[in-house]
C-alpha cells in the first residue's frame, strides 16, 4: 500500500512540481494517473520508490516512510519502468540487462537463471536472449526494460509512460498482461496521456494538474465528464464522444467501454425495427 | 553536477553580457596566463578578488557561488596533494610556507574556475559561435563546438534521469569501495554515451533534412562589432598583463609567513 500525505516537492530550481498532494493506493488496485505535462505526475511517482523525496508531507511505502530507507530497498517491492528504454540499457545481452537487478538484489545465480527465463518468456523475448539490447526496435527494447523489472516480481509496479511508441498489437498485450498482473493481486499504476488505453483497461483514474489532484473517480465517470477533462487538456475517448453526440437522441453519455457501446446500439436499433 | 551550473548560460542583459565575447575571452586567456605565472598567495589573492566586480556587474553571482562549490572538491584535492606531498619532502612535518605554497596553488585553481565560469555564465553559446567564425574558424567547427556547450545541460538531466532509472533496479551507487564505486557508474556511462550517440545522429539527419551546408559561403544576421566597452576591457587586459609580468620579472613579491 502506498499512501502519500500532502506532499509537496520542489526541484533544485524552485519549481514546486507538487503542491500537496494525498493518495492512497491500495494493495491490488489498479490506478491510472493522468494529467498533461509539467502536471507533476512523473514527479509524483518517483516518490512511490523514494527516488525523489518530498520537499514536506510522508509517503508511506507498506507503513515505512519513504524518508527512512534506501531506494534499492523500497524498489524490491516497487518495480519503476521508466518511459524511455534508453535510459536504462547498458548491457551486451537482453539476458544481462535482465539479471542485472536480480543480481543487485542479491539472488542467487539458479534463481537468476530461471527468473530471467520467466521474464523472457512473459514479454515474448525469449529468441532475443543474447542479442545485444541496442539492435532491437523500440518497442522491443520497451519491452526488455519491462521484463527487467518484473523479473523480481515486485509487489507494486509503477509504469511511466508504458504505450508510448507502441504498435497496437504490443498495446493490447500490454492490457492483457496488466489484466494478468492484477489477477495475481499486484498493484499496479500506470501514468499515462493515452486515454483510449486507459478507458479500455478502466482503472481508478486520478486526475493531476499544476502539481494537484484535481479529480478522481472511476475511468468510467472521469473519462466521460467534458469539463474536468478539458481543464487538464484531455480530450474524450472516441466512445465517449460519439456517445456525447448521439446524447440528443436519448443515449447515455457515460460510456467508454467497446461491449457496451455495440450492446446499446445493437438493442437501440433492434427497437426501431420493431 | 553543480559543476555544470556554472558553465550554463542563462539569458539577462548586463554590461558584462553584451562584451564581445573576442574580448572576453581574450581577459580570460590572460588571466589563465596570470594565475600561471604566478604561484605566491598575494597576487592569486589579487586576482580573485579583480574578478569580483565582473561577477557582480554580470549579476551571476548565485550562480557563479555555485559553479565555485561545484570546483570545492577538486580544490581540496589539490590543498591535500600539495600539503601531502611536501608533508613527506620536508620530513614528516607540515611547515607554513608549505601550506602557504599549497593555498596558492588551490587558489591559483579556483581563479581559473572563477575566470572561466564568468566567461561562459555571461556568453550565450550563439555569440561564442559568432565569436569563433570571425575569428575564420571553419563554420562546421564553430557549430560543433556551440552543439557541444548547448548539450551540456542537456546530458546533465539525463545523467540524473538515467541514475534515477538505475536505482530504481536496486543499483546503489555509494556502495563499495573505490574500484567497486567507479564500477557501479558503468551502468550509468553506457546509456548516456549511447544516447549521446543516437542524438547527435538524429541532429545530423534533422540538419541536413533542412539543408544544412547546402551554401558554402555563410552569412550572419547579427556581426560582432567592438564598441567602447570592448576597448575598455582590452586596455584592461593589456594593463593587467603588462603589469604582471612587470611584477614577476622585477618585483619581490612578499609571503605571507614573511609579513607575519
Amino acid at each position: 500500500m502506498i499512501e502519500a500525505q500532502d506532499v509537496r516537492f520542489s526541484y533544485a530550481n524552485k519549481v514546486e512540481a507538487l503542491k500537496g498532494v494525498s493518495l492512497t493506493v491500495k494493495d491490488g488496485e489498479f490506478l491510472a494517473i493522468m494529467g498533461q505535462n509539467g502536471a507533476g505526475k512523473s514527479t509524483f511517482v518517483k516518490h512511490f520508490n523514494g527516488l525523489l523525496k518530498p520537499s514536506s508531507g510522508k509517503v508511506l511505502v507498506d507503513g515505512v516512510e519513504t524518508t527512512k530507507t534506501s531506494v534499492a530497498t523500497l524498489a524490491r517491492n516497487v518495480g519503476f519502468v521508466f518511459q524511455n528504454p534508453d535510459h536504462q540499457l547498458f548491457s551486451e545481452t537482453v539476458e544481462e540487462e535482465i539479471a542485472f537487478a536480480l543480481k543487485n538484489f542479491g539472488f542467487n545465480p539458479d534463481v537468476v537463471e530461471k527468473r530471467v527465463t520467466w521474464a523472457l518468456e512473459l514479454l515474448s523475448l525469449s529468441q532475443y536472449r543474447k542479442i545485444s539490447p541496442f539492435l532491437l526496435s523500440g518497442g522491443e527494447r520497451k519491452r526488455v526494460a519491462l521484463a527487467s523489472v518484473l523479473a523480481w516480481n515486485p509487489q507494486m509496479l509503477i509504469l511511466d509512460e508504458p504505450t508510448i511508441g507502441q504498435d497496437h498489437e504490443q498495446k493490447e498485450k500490454l492490457t492483457q498482461f496488466i489484466m494478468q498482473m492484477q489477477a495475481q493481486g499486484k498493484t499496479v499504476v500506470i501514468v499515462t496521456h493515452d486515454v483510449e488505453f486507459v478507458a479500455e483497461c478502466n482503472p481508478r483514474v486520478v486526475l493531476m494538474k499544476e502539481g494537484k489532484i484535481v479529480a478522481e473517480g472511476t475511468g468510467k465517470d472521469i473519462l466521460t465528464n467534458p469539463q474536468v477533462l478539458a481543464e487538464s487538456s484531455i480530450v474524450l475517448p472516441q466512445i465517449a464522444q460519439v456517445f456525447a453526440k448521439l446524447s440528443p437522441l436519448g443515449f447515455p453519455k457515460n460510456v467508454i467501454d467497446i461491449y457496451e457501446a455495440e450492446k446499446i446500439i445493437l438493442k437501440a436499433t433492434e427497437s426501431k425495427r420493431q | 553536477m553543480s559543476i555544470f551550473d556554472g558553465l550554463k548560460f542563462r539569458k539577462v542583459y548586463s554590461p558584462i553580457h553584451n562584451l564581445d565575447p573576442r574580448i572576453k575571452f581574450i581577459y580570460v586567456i590572460s588571466i589563465f596566463a596570470v594565475a600561471i605565472i604566478f604561484s605566491q598567495v598575494i597576487p592569486l589573492l589579487f586576482l580573485f578578488v579583480l574578478q569580483l566586480p565582473f561577477v557582480l556587474l554580470a549579476h551571476v553571482q548565485r550562480q557563479w557561488l555555485r559553479s565555485l562549490r561545484g570546483a570545492a572538491f577538486l580544490a581540496a584535492i589539490i590543498f591535500a596533494v600539495n600539503v601531502g606531498t611536501s608533508f613527506f619532502y620536508a620530513g614528516y612535518k607540515v611547515t607554513p610556507p608549505a601550506v602557504e605554497n599549497a593555498v596558492a596553488l588551490t587558489l591559483r585553481f579556483v581563479v581559473l574556475v572563477e575566470s572561466f565560469s564568468v566567461f561562459f555564465l555571461t556568453t550565450s553559446p550563439d555569440h561564442l559561435g559568432l565569436a569563433l567564425e570571425e575569428s575564420h574558424v571553419p563554420y562546421e567547427f564553430a557549430f560543433a563546438f556551440t552543439t557541444a556547450v548547448r548539450f551540456v545541460p542537456v546530458l546533465a538531466e539525463e545523467a540524473q534521469t538515467i541514475m534515477d532509472a538505475q536505482k530504481a533496479r536496486g543499483l546503489e551507487l555509494e556502495k563499495g569501495g573505490l574500484l567497486k564505486r567507479i564500477r557501479n557508474y558503468v551502468p550509468v556511462l553506457i546509456p548516456l554515451i549511447v544516447s549521446a550517440i543516437r542524438r547527435s545522429l538524429e541532429l545530423a539527419e534533422a540538419m541536413e533534412s533542412r539543408a544544412w551546408g547546402a551554401t558554402k559561403k555563410r552569412t550572419n544576421l547579427y556581426s560582432l562589432k567592438l564598441h567602447k566597452g570592448d576597448y575598455a576591457l582590452l586596455a584592461i587586459t593589456i594593463g593587467i598583463t603588462v603589469a604582471a609580468i612587470y611584477v614577476r620579472l622585477y618585483v619581490i613579491i612578499p609571503t605571507i609567513v614573511h609579513l607575519l
